[in-house]
């Protein structure tokens, strides 16, 4: 599915990884490890053909991602660091909108999206009302009401409770079930129950 | 595709709608401003009449490029930018439909009450369309200009200052034929050749505008 060859990131002026090579295919789960400031959000948005890479190159089913962007961009779905929800409308108004800037929607409808991530109660206010982990939740959304084949989650964990993250980790076991995959960031250690994960350590770990 | 321009459109509308502050500063800064000139110039109308389209003018300019500086930066912040660059549908039409939803927010509403501040400056009734018509034509450039200007500074916090140097001297031209136009008018001669370059400029911000903003967007944005 997705391939990265020798890719090399450097932001302000450091060298945050160089010939970093991996491949992640049909159900496969790959877990990036690093410290704070390892290069995880940056290697991220190589991925998404937000940045591009100062080496290397990243193909998707051995196309260059930024040959043919538009057609890429329909294949995965991202979550990053910043949640990508406006804190002025309400969740379900947030959901309904990433929809419709995207593609691949699913056939899931919105209210049922609330239901399965538990913010149905919130459906109706704003999210700048919302803590940090419900609205951390209405981004995860993203990953229910889209098709994509492919989701690149950075530190999805972040801000959430224990209920939540195993929500996460059922709907990422789901995922790889359906022979979807997944690249995922996290710097501590997750509990990953079903999900059968590789794990790819940026920058050296102690 | 019509979708996602129709929906990003809506969106930002709703967000000037439950942020108020965000469209009334720049009606009320473009208001209070003539209305002030209108005061302290004095009693000598025919003074008024010859100076007021050209303070009308700047107000309005001035208004709708700094209520543009953080047209982008909000979307940058929260992340929802990276979503629309990663959208399957163009960038361009995605900033259009935010440059749109920014011109009826502030644009529009500047054309709307330029016949009253028309009035206080002591124009005449075809002045004052010759002013609300030019208004139409130009408002439109601006925001286009200014979107441009600002997907540039779009990683820099307060960045008002530096996004009025970038845009305001592009703005120059439009301003010139503008004022020069509801001057033409008020003296009642011939217009055709003012409105011919003004909607050149018109055409040309509006093919090349949500390019260039898009471009300048994925490559300051995304890295």
């Amino acid at each position: 599915m997705i391939n990265a060859q020798q890719i090399t990131g450097i932001r302000n002026d450091r060298v945050l990884f160089e010939n970093l090579s991996f491949n992640c295919n049909q159900g496969n789960i790959v877990h990036i490890r690093g410290k704070n400031g390892a290069g995880k959000t940056t290697l991220m948005r190589m991925l998404c053909a937000l940045a591009r890479p100062q080496a290397g190159t990243i193909r998707w089913n051995d196309i260059d991602i930024h040959e043919n962007r538009a057609e890429y961009c329909q294949e995965f779905t991202y979550v990053g660091h910043d949640n990508g929800i406006k804190g002025d409308l309400t969740v379900a108004e947030n959901i309904r909108f990433d929809r419709a800037i995207r593609t691949n929607s699913s056939k899931v409808s919105v209210s049922d999206i609330m239901q399965l991530l538990g913010i149905e109660r919130y459906a109706d206010v704003p999210c700048r009302y919302l803590s940090a982990g419900q609205k951390r939740l209405a981004a995860l959304s993203r990953i229910v009401s889209s098709d994509a084949q492919l989701w690149f989650l950075d530190e999805p964990f972040t801000a959430l409770d224990e209920t939540s993250q195993n929500t996460v980790v059922r709907l990422l076991a789901a995922h790889q079930k359906n022979g979807g995959a997944c690249i995922v960031t996290s710097h501590q250690s997750v509990q990953w129950n079903d999900a059968k994960v590789d794990e790819l350590n940026l920058g050296d770990m102690n | 595709m019509n979708s996602a321009f129709g929906s990003l459109l809506r969106r930002d509308l709703l967000l000037v709608y439950r942020n108020p502050g965000s469209y009334t500063t720049p009606i009320i800064f473009f208001a209070v401003c003539t209305t002030l000139f209108s005061f302290s110039a004095g009693t000598d109308l025919e003074l008024l009449t010859r100076v007021g389209p050209g303070v009308i003018w700047v107000a309005a300019l001035l208004s709708s490029i700094l209520s543009l500086d953080g047209v982008f930066r909000s979307d940058y912040e929260d992340g929802t930018l990276d979503q629309m660059l990663i959208s399957p549908a163009p960038l361009s039409l995605l900033v259009s439909a935010k440059i749109l939803a920014h011109w009826i927010s502030t644009g529009l509403p500047l054309i709307l009450m330029s016949p009253i501040l028309g009035i206080l400056v002591n124009l005449d009734f075809t002045t004052i369309a010759v002013l609300a018509l030019t208004l139409t034509i130009s408002t439109p450039v601006f925001s286009l200009i200014g979107a441009f200007g600002a997907s540039l500074v779009v990683t820099q916090k307060k960045a008002g200052m530096l996004l009025s140097l970038l845009t305001l001297p592009l703005c120059i031209p439009v301003l010139l034929y503008s004022v020069s136009a509801v001057l033409e008018a008020a003296s009642e001669r011939a217009l055709t050749g003012h409105f011919s370059l003004l909607g050149a400029f018109f055409v040309f911000s509006v093919t090349v505008g949500p390019f260039a903003t898009a471009e300048s967007l994925r490559t300051i944005a995304g890295d």
